[in-house]
């Protein structure tokens, strides 16, 4: 068929044959709109629509049998919220043609074959394998609970006994890891399998009736009972194999109820199928149309039924769900915000009351809320209040002026208004922050050089700093600031054994002090000094304490300005100045303790440990190609009988060994991280308890939950990798002997991989 | 449970106008187009149709990702063909930044840039003559999809105050960073008619009047 077509286009051939082709290309596409379209709003009703549809298909079905076939398929897999309109055009359709009717059952078990054996668990619906099965089973039954009862009643009962012994069962060691708020009150952060069980429980109790779910079948129900069915064939599920991934478990998430909403339609009740079948359908919308933003909003608002439900407070509160997810969310965090933004455009009228009313009742329940799920929050609400010029009642929020500065409320604030001057400046936050949250504002992001005025003469290096100053704006080589620096003593050092540049504090203070100084204007010209004096960076922080100390001087000169000191961190590793052992080991020093909880200290070591990842799967898949390169030029040896390609081949082999071991010393570098980092965990965590212990006093300060949860977040955010670690870990560092509070996060964690 | 109830409270996040210019002319200076095009042609993103009447139906809809398209924009100076332009632009990981304010500040692109991923190199957009800010920029990821996330998410949206447009970009070249307008800064800032306090007041011709 395309050749033909291409050979029409060449010699402009017989026109009747282009004609039909393209004809036929028309009405594919007239086709797939009209099954597209069905259920979308129209002058006639649904049903009669769908008559009129399966009329038309019926007609079409000796020509265009397998693209309707095909086309039917993937609508059911692909927009599951309409499932019911679906399922009765079929059913229409099988009325008419029964052989069609059989071909469509076989092809939709193909289907879900297919689907469970490429691991596309989503589209066949979710997770670790029995509770997968049992998810599969239940999520069902809203829509076909009723049927499946009225016939095969025995056979139904023995089921639900059986699932409900099995949720009995079943260890829940990791749903504190997944929940968002620690506390029950106002709404209980429910594994989802028990708030599915829950619902459907309360479906059975009400005789299946459900109210929410369109089903258009009911109308055609002479039609469709006089028709002749199909037995389902056996299905047997896949096998479990090594590569089955299952998705994680997580909690459902719950922030409003009937009584946030008082003048609007009623709410369902978080045990109601009807909020499940909402959710579902929501979740469903955004997973089909989180690239286009615009689409997805419109998508959402005109959701069906919405006379009757809260749309507005479905809409954000699944929104929510979604960017509070742990460990992570779905899509990108910043999807969410952008998304939040458009609805705010579709709705000016409605839905940024319900965005601030949702933003009000997070803010009143920071005190149990998750530590990550409250970085998420405040990246989101400063980058939310920029888009609408900082608009907010602050005084709503005076409660928190009067709380220890270090309980959740006020360090909320001061991390909003921090991260909102990055997106602006200093002098606008003072503008729109009223003045009694003025010691919550963040400081003048200004660099601090302690070489600058008089009273500095006195300080060791003063004169070299001086020196180095002129140095540097004389446009000096590396070299000549090498013989500036020659003439530094070395405080740590007793005699006057100078033999190259051994770890000298002194040095590397006056030249890190005096350059980021210098070149403190701006990001770039703070970038082209770190790579005009690479050399002599390297060279200073040659050894371990070199690094450490080279981080801890910029950490002096940048203390008021978070944002330079995470881009200089970030430089500085990609420049090979410092390694990620040194940051983590930084991040854990005393010189940071009082800055400890400060979210940008944790947005440093995750992107530390990012950038290590990213760096092991870069040299791991070099190492494949290569490999891959080899494996094709024998092939290629073995087809062609070529001697000369020996030598190639010596050269690649070559090569395939050094990325073996550039992987295997990546790989140890990256475990060794992880190792430094939950080291130092149970080291300043450890000494917490035990203080807390000797002084009688409560564990529980704000600090210790910040800094459970904080290494918490370690092992969820980057669990894929922790997984290769398990036995290390559980032999060395978790051990029985550790304190029962840090050992269960541990626990928690191997729950989850269970 | 029981809230404060914001019903009756004015919206505080509704959509506002800023007193900006909106872009959506084509460049006025009559220039003979090398590819067709006007020299400098701006596009505004245009409110996609509902989903019913798009052509092609839902399911192309679902798998649809218009944000993340070429513009109709080609640099002029670009040293290649169209289509050497448009394989580079497909695979950039570069973006163009435009209608920024020439107050607006490298670490603030920075911050808003990186929410889609790590950002490798900015570099500002500068008035030719002056050496200062002329309201644009170039970001550069390591990743394309970090870019196209960019394209998706942050395009459209406000930096100070201003909604700003990406667009993908062939990638830096020495001199790209400098206004090709005869006075300087960028062409668009020569014709304008209109009042823009972020962008130097009123557009040069009509100061010059």
């Amino acid at each position: 068929m395309s050749r033909r077509r291409h050979s029409d286009e060449n010699d402009g051939g017989q026109p009747h044959k282009r004609r039909k082709t393209s004809d036929a290309n028309e009405t594919e596409d007239h086709l797939e709109s009209l099954i597209c379209k069905v259920g979308e709003k129209s002058a006639c009703s649904l049903e009669s629509n769908l008559e009129g549809l399966a009329g038309v298909l019926e007609a079409d079905l000796p020509n265009y049998k397998s693209k309707i076939l095909r086309l039917l398929c993937t609508v059911a897999r692909l927009l599951p919220e309409k499932l019911t309109i679906y399922t009765t055009l079929v059913g229409l359709l099988n009325a008419r043609n029964y052989n069609f009717g059989g071909e469509f059952v076989e092809a939709m078990i193909r289907q879900l074959k297919e689907s469970l054996k490429s691991n596309n668990y989503n589209e066949a619906v979710y997770l670790v394998r029995r509770d997968w099965y049992v998810y599969a089973f239940l999520s069902s039954l809203p829509w076909v609970g009723k049927e499946l009862y009225e016939k095969k009643d025995a056979e139904m009962d023995r089921i639900f006994a059986s699932t409900e012994n099995y949720l009995k069962r079943r260890q829940k060691t990791h749903v504190p890891m997944l929940q968002v708020w620690t506390a029950e009150k106002p709404h209980p952060q429910e594994e989802y399998l028990d708030c599915l069980w829950a619902q459907i429980q309360k479906l059975k109790k009400d005789r299946w009736q459900e109210r929410h779910i369109l089903r258009p079948y009911l109308a055609f129900d002479s039609i469709l009972c006089e028709a002749l069915q199909h037995n389902l064939p056996p299905f047997t599920p896949p096998p479990h194999t090594e590569d089955s991934v299952y998705p994680m478990p997580r909690v459902i998430f719950r922030m409003f109820d009937y009584t946030d909403d008082p003048e609007g339609p009623v709410m369902p009740g978080s045990h109601s199928v009807e909020r499940f079948v909402i959710e579902e359908n929501l979740h469903c919308i955004i997973k089909s149309h989180w690239k286009e933003r615009k689409t997805c909003a419109a998508q959402l608002v005109s959701y069906p039924g919405k006379n009757k439900i809260p749309l507005n407070y479905h809409i954000v509160e699944v929104i929510f769900a979604e960017l509070f997810q742990l460990p992570a969310p779905p899509h990108i965090d910043v999807m969410y915000t952008t998304l939040l933004i458009e609805l705010c455009k579709l709705q000016p009228g409605s839905l940024p009351q319900v965005l601030a009313q949702a933003t009000e009742m997070l803010y009143m329940r920071l005190d149990t809320m998750n530590t990550t799920c409250v970085d998420r929050f405040i990246n989101w609400f400063s980058h939310h209040l920029s888009n609408f010029q900082f608009r907010w009642s602050w005084e709503d929020w005076s409660d928190c002026l009067t709380q220890d500065p270090e309980s959740p409320k006020p360090k909320f604030v001061r991390e909003v208004l921090e991260k909102c001057m990055r997106l602006s400046y200093h002098q606008r936050i003072l503008d729109f922050v009223p003045p009694t949250f003025s010691a919550l504002c963040p400081a003048n992001p200004t660099c601090i050089y302690k070489y600058g005025d008089e009273s500095s003469n006195s300080l060791p290096g003063h004169s070299v700093a001086l020196c180095l100053a002129v140095a540097f704006k004389s446009k000096a080589t590396n070299d000549e600031i090498f013989s500036i620096l020659k003439d530094v003593p070395n405080p740590n050092q007793d005699d006057d054994d100078d033999e190259g540049f051994s770890f000298n504090p002194l040095k590397i203070e006056v030249f890190v002090q005096t350059l980021l100084h210098l070149a403190a204007k701006s990001f770039s010209h703070s970038f082209s000094a770190l790579a005009k004096f690479h050399e002599v960076f390297k060279t200073l922080a040659e050894s371990d304490e070199g690094k450490l100390h080279v981080l801890r001087v910029m950490f002096e000169v940048w203390r008021n300005h978070p944002q330079m000191i995470a881009v200089l961190v970030d430089k500085m590793i990609r420049t090979q100045i410092v390694d990620c052992a040194a940051v983590a080991n930084w991040i854990f020093s005393s010189e940071l303790s009082r800055d400890f909880t400060r979210l940008f200290v944790w947005e440093i070591l995750h992107s530390t440990i990012r950038k290590m990842n990213k760096h092991v799967l870069k040299i791991q898949k070099e190492l494949e190609e290569a490999k891959e390169k080899l494996a094709r030029q024998h092939k290629r040896r073995s087809d062609d009988d070529d001697r000369s390609s020996d030598r190639k081949d010596g050269a690649l082999e070559e090569q395939i060994e050094r990325l073996q071991e550039k992987v295997e010393s990546a790989q140890s570098e990256q475990k060794n991280l992880f190792l430094v980092i939950f080291q130092r965990f149970i080291m300043i965590l450890t000494e917490h308890l035990v203080r807390c212990e000797t002084d009688g006093t409560s564990v529980l300060t704000p600090w210790y939950k910040n800094c459970i949860e904080r290494l918490q977040q370690i092992f969820l955010q980057h669990h894929q990798i922790i997984q290769q670690y398990m036995v290390t870990l559980e032999n060395l560092l978790f051990t029985a002997e550790l304190d029962p509070h840090i050992l269960a996060v541990f626990q928690q964690f191997c729950a989850l991989q269970a | 449970m029981r809230q404060r109830s914001r019903q009756n409270e004015q919206a505080p996040w509704a959509p506002y106008c800023q007193t900006q210019r909106r872009i959506h002319r084509i460049c006025a200076f009559p220039v003979p187009p090398l590819l067709g095009l006007p020299r400098y042609t701006v596009e505004w993103r245009c409110p996609l149709p509902p989903l019913c009447t798009m052509s092609g139906g839902l399911l192309k809809a679902l798998r649809s990702d218009s944000y993340v398209e070429l513009s109709q924009y080609r640099d002029q100076h670009f040293r290649g063909d169209n289509e050497e332009q448009e394989k580079l632009l497909k695979k950039s990981c570069t973006l163009y930044v435009g209608n920024l304010s020439f107050y607006t500040t490298e670490e603030q692109i920075y911050e808003l840039f990186s929410k889609s991923g790590d950002i490798k190199k900015i570099i500002m957009g500068l008035d030719k003559m002056k050496k200062t800010a002329c309201g644009f920029c170039f970001v550069e990821y390591y990743s394309r999809a970090d870019a196209e996330n960019a394209m998706r998410y942050i395009n459209g949206t406000r930096l100070d105050d201003r909604i700003i447009r990406t667009d993908w970009d062939a990638g830096f070249k020495e001199g790209r960073q400098y206004g090709r307008g005869r006075s300087g800064g960028q062409v668009r800032d020569e014709y304008r008619q209109d009042y823009d306090a972020g962008r130097g007041g009123y557009g040069k011709l009509a100061q010059n009047q």
